[in-house]
């Protein structure tokens, strides 16, 4: 008798271990893909009423939403960085000073020491790169937190700017202005250069992180750091490069403001690394790490460049209603990440 | 007869952690083709004699030596390709990925660098299917019960260096206390699991406190008390009274006694009251009376909602159904508050992320519920507070018995002690326990239950729910049995209700 009771038992006992069928609305809560597509419906809903409100405008054109990634594009750059890092748990807030620092030594070097913009571009990847790689030897080995270390990044990479001069230098480089103005069609409608090496780092980040064990490291150290080390996982290696990452990202941001603007100014991106924070925290990904998609960051940056163009589209508005809407959505997300940690802890 | 040389050879073996001295010169030696079990009581060092060897703790002195040549390995990831694989006491897996993903995270199949995502949902499906289980690999951990996320941790362990070609393959299994939230039948197929590994000549290393688990699965075994070697000794040598007299450093009597312990027969009148209670997807509708004085005892096997049952009576979740009435008063049940407000206490399962604080002190753990039941406003006496806090680290015996100790730092079987006098300190009118000796070792385990018998005499009642039927069986007046998430019976302890009788009901799912 009890042997067959103890295998029908067992069998039905671990059927019954499935997760339970939870009623709709709480599966959708605990989908970690519900915070990205609220910023996708969110997008396409003021995507639209745009289009309603300011048809008569030419808000409908296709150039209208291209010009979202043309004006963001080094924004998007330093967000995929960002993202990378909040979703390891935790957090850069050198990115704005090294796009400064950025911007300031590569006119530096071609303006006032002439040397070739080809020779310039990897140096200032590669300076960018480093100023990462150190904070993330710093913040893994001497167990710091990251805030305090990228707050040190702050200060030392505006710091550096100033060193190398205290007044803008403008850059006349032929190459660098029809690099500016060079423009790719797409057919409805055209790109910039800066527009394009952003949607390829967005795309190459969603590759990394999805297809590669580098990636899914990336998540697991961000989901539980202590069970990620002890399931032997390099927790050291993968924190360093993942500051490495976003530091050359953020040179990378740097060199496509430089387009964008054409020149070196101590005070460029002063405030970016928020920016680009508020739209990882957007684009759905947890501030507590291990959950988050890089197109969400994409979406991100997406809506709050829409915001910039409603309200200069609007004409009245002043532009500081960017900040107040942006603060308004920030707030709104951080809530509906708030709902669905909440849930799972129950 | 010469014995062959092991495979792992610790001599010597010292760990210092501020203030204790956790391993003091432990030798301990594995043999290819053993199970070997680590015993101890509840701080002796087993688990932290496997974070030395793991490297997840550096040595303090000693060495290690693995195939006959020195090593020093500097962390987890050294010692998986060094052919080490581990299960760690607690489940150290993350929440936040796939099943699949958790089984085979930093060693993904991968072509040309990128991860063949199909591959390794196929090859998880089929692991998790060989150790018996039936759940869907692509769901999240964080959906499982914990019993389940211990067999995906087990799993993992095992399935390490079969398939990749990577490192050496297992030489050295390590599993601390991988039963400790299992079924029978659970157990059993990780017996089957390690015995099978054994054959191929793999060295285990087994720690449980079961003494049944141990003279059922190991060959020989190393006991531990204080950080110190007792001695190596074959199981077959050793019975199980000799073993714990080992293990606790004195002859046991406290133990027995409890076998023939009578249940106080009179349980007074009705205190908590459910009627048609249930929620969707957690548990069926069901009705339940539990009288004052009263230990109402959960058997069911794994996911057959006994957890879930004792959330709903704590408001943990909310209910869809029914209601509650706890003493004569109706109580709404939409939070814990409302529930810790009727006087009921919940120790949950999940020590590590539903219950302790691991950075507050074994004090300060102790106290918060009492606290939080009074109000942030009225702090409770300092003189007061000590004493209470010293009266129960003495009750459960709390090692270290340190009220400054953080508890973090204290072994699995103590922080879970520290978890229980939180709740009994309430002095509650229900108090949930739910799996309140995960982890705990054997004389403890008693304490615990004369403690159980011992409130319920003063007139608390206790929902008590355990995988162990025995541990039911011994404590309760009355048995819910549960199966598939629907209460389907309550028996009445006596002398006809055994273990087998219990099985039978939960296998034919109907009132006898
Ligand atoms: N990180 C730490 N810091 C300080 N002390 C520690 C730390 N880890 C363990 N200890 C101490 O070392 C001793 C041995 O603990 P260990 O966890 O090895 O016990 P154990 O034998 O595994 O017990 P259990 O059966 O309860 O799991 C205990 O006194 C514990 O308090
Ligand atoms: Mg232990």
């Amino acid at each position: 008798m009890s042997a067959t009771t103890k295998t029908r038992t067992a069998a039905e006992g671990r059927t019954a271990s499935k997760p339970a069928q939870a009623s709709a609305a709480t599966r959708l809560l605990g989908d970690r893909r519900l915070p990205v597509l609220v910023t996708v419906g969110l997008f396409l809903a003021m995507y639209i009423a745009g289009i309603s409100r300011y048809q008569n405008y030419g808000f409908g054109e296709p150039q209208v939403f291209l010009n979202l990634f043309i004006d963001n594009g080094y924004l998007l750059v330093a967000a995929v960085g960002a993202t990378l890092v909040i979703m390891s748990g935790g957090i850069d807030l050198s990115v704005g000073s090294v796009i400064g620092f950025t911007t300031m030594f590569t006119a530096w070097l071609v303006e006032e020491q002439g040397l070739p913009l080809l020779l310039v571009i990897p140096l200032a990847l590669g300076v960018g790169a480093f100023g990462g790689f150190l904070m993330g030897y710093v913040i893994h080995n001497f167990e710091i937190q990251p805030f305090i270390v990228t707050l040190a990044g702050l200060f030392l990479f505006r710091g550096l700017c100033l060193v190398i001069s205290k007044e803008s230098i403008s850059i006349s480089n032929s190459t660098v202005s029809s690099m500016a103005q060079t423009r790719v069609s797409l057919g409805l409608g055209e790109l910039s250069i800066g527009a394009l090496v952003a949607l390829v780092v967005v795309a190459a980040a969603f590759y990394i992180l999805h297809y590669t064990r580098f990636g899914r490291r990336v998540y697991a150290i961000g989901g539980n750091e202590q069970s990620a080390l002890l399931m032997g996982l390099p927790l050291g290696g993968t924190k360093i490069a993942v500051y490495t990452v976003s530091g050359f990202c953020s040179a990378l941001a740097g060199l496509l403001f430089i387009l964008f603007i054409q020149s070196g100014d101590p005070l460029h991106g002063i405030g970016m690394e928020l920016d680009a924070i508020a739209a990882v925290v957007i684009g759905g990904t947890l501030l507590t790490g291990g959950s988050g998609y890089v197109l969400g960051t994409l979406f991100g940056v997406l809506v709050l460049g829409l915001i910039k163009t409603i309200i200069s589209f609007e004409g009245t508005l002043s532009s500081w209603w960017t900040k107040i809407a942006t603060g308004v959505l920030l707030g709104a997300f951080i809530l509906i990440q708030r709902a669905m940690t909440a849930r799972k802890q129950t | 007869m010469a014995e062959p040389r092991p495979v792992l050879e610790m001599t010597g073996i010292v760990k210092e952690f501020p203030g204790v001295r956790a391993l003091s010169g432990v030798d301990f030696r594995l043999f290819p083709g053993e199970i070997h079990a680590l015993m101890g009581e509840n701080g002796a060092g087993k688990s932290t004699l496997i974070k030395v060897l793991t490297g997840v703790h550096p040595l303090d002195g000693g060495t290690v030596t693995l195939d006959g040549k020195a090593v020093r390995i500097g962390s987890p990831l050294e010692a998986q390709h060094a052919g080490v694989s581990t299960v760690y006491q607690e489940v150290n897996l993350c929440p936040n990925l796939s099943v699949a993903e958790n089984i085979f995270i930093g060693r993904e199949p991968t072509r040309a660098g990128r991860i063949q995502w199909k591959q390794v949902r196929t090859q998880a499906a089929e692991m998790v299917d060989r150790l018996g289980l039936d759940i869907d690999v692509t769901a999240p951990l964080s959906a499982y019960p914990l019993a389940v996320q211990q067999l995906i941790a087990i799993v993992r362990s095992v399935g390490h260096g079969d398939s990749d070609g990577e490192g050496s393959g297992t030489k050295v299994l390590v599993l601390d206390e991988p039963t400790s939230s299992l079924d029978r039948d659970e157990v059993l197929e990780l017996f089957r699991l390690m015995r099978q590994l054994r054959d191929e000549g793999v060295a285990i290393l087994f720690v449980s406190h079961f003494l049944d688990q141990i003279y059922e699965i190991c060959d020989r075994m190393t006991v531990l008390r204080n950080g110190t070697l007792v001695g190596e000794h074959m199981v077959a040598d050793l019975d199980q009274v000799q073993l714990i007299e080992l293990m606790i450093g004195k002859a046991l009597d406290q133990l027995e006694g409890l076998h023939e312990h009578q249940l106080r027969s009179d349980v007074g009148e009705t205190l908590v009251k459910a009627e048609g209670l249930g929620r969707t997807g957690g548990i069926a509708p069901f009705d339940l009376e539990i009288k004052k004085g009263e230990v109402l005892g959960l058997a069911g096997l794994l996911g057959s909602g006994r957890t879930e049952l004792a959330r709903l009576l704590f408001g943990a979740d909310q209910p869809d159904s029914g209601k509650v009435t706890i003493a004569g008063k109706q109580v709404s049940m939409s939070a814990p508050n409302d529930a810790i407000g009727a006087g009921v206490a919940f120790c949950s399962e999940n020590r590590k992320t539903e219950g302790l604080v691991l950075d507050l002190t074994v004090r300060e753990n102790i106290i918060l519920a009492l606290q939080a039941s009074r109000g942030w406003t009225r702090p409770i006496p300092a003189s007061q507070r000590d004493e209470l806090v010293a009266k129960y680290i003495k009750a459960l015996d709390i090692r270290p018995a340190n009220p400054e100790a953080r508890v973090g730092q204290l072994s699995g079987g103590n922080q879970q002690k520290v978890l229980l006098a939180r709740w009994l300190i309430t002095q509650p009118k229900l108090l949930i326990l739910d799996e309140p000796t995960r982890g705990i070792d054997v004389g403890a385990k008693a304490e615990i239950q004369k403690l159980v018998v011992s409130l319920s005499e003063d007139g608390m009642s206790v929902l008590y729910i355990a995988a162990e039927l025995e541990e039911v069986l011994r404590l309760s007046h009355t048995i819910g049995v549960l199966r598939d998430r629907k209460l389907v019976a309550q028996l009445t302890n006596g002398p006809e209700i055994t273990t087998s009788k219990i099985l039978e009901t939960i296998a034919s799912g109907e009132h006898q």
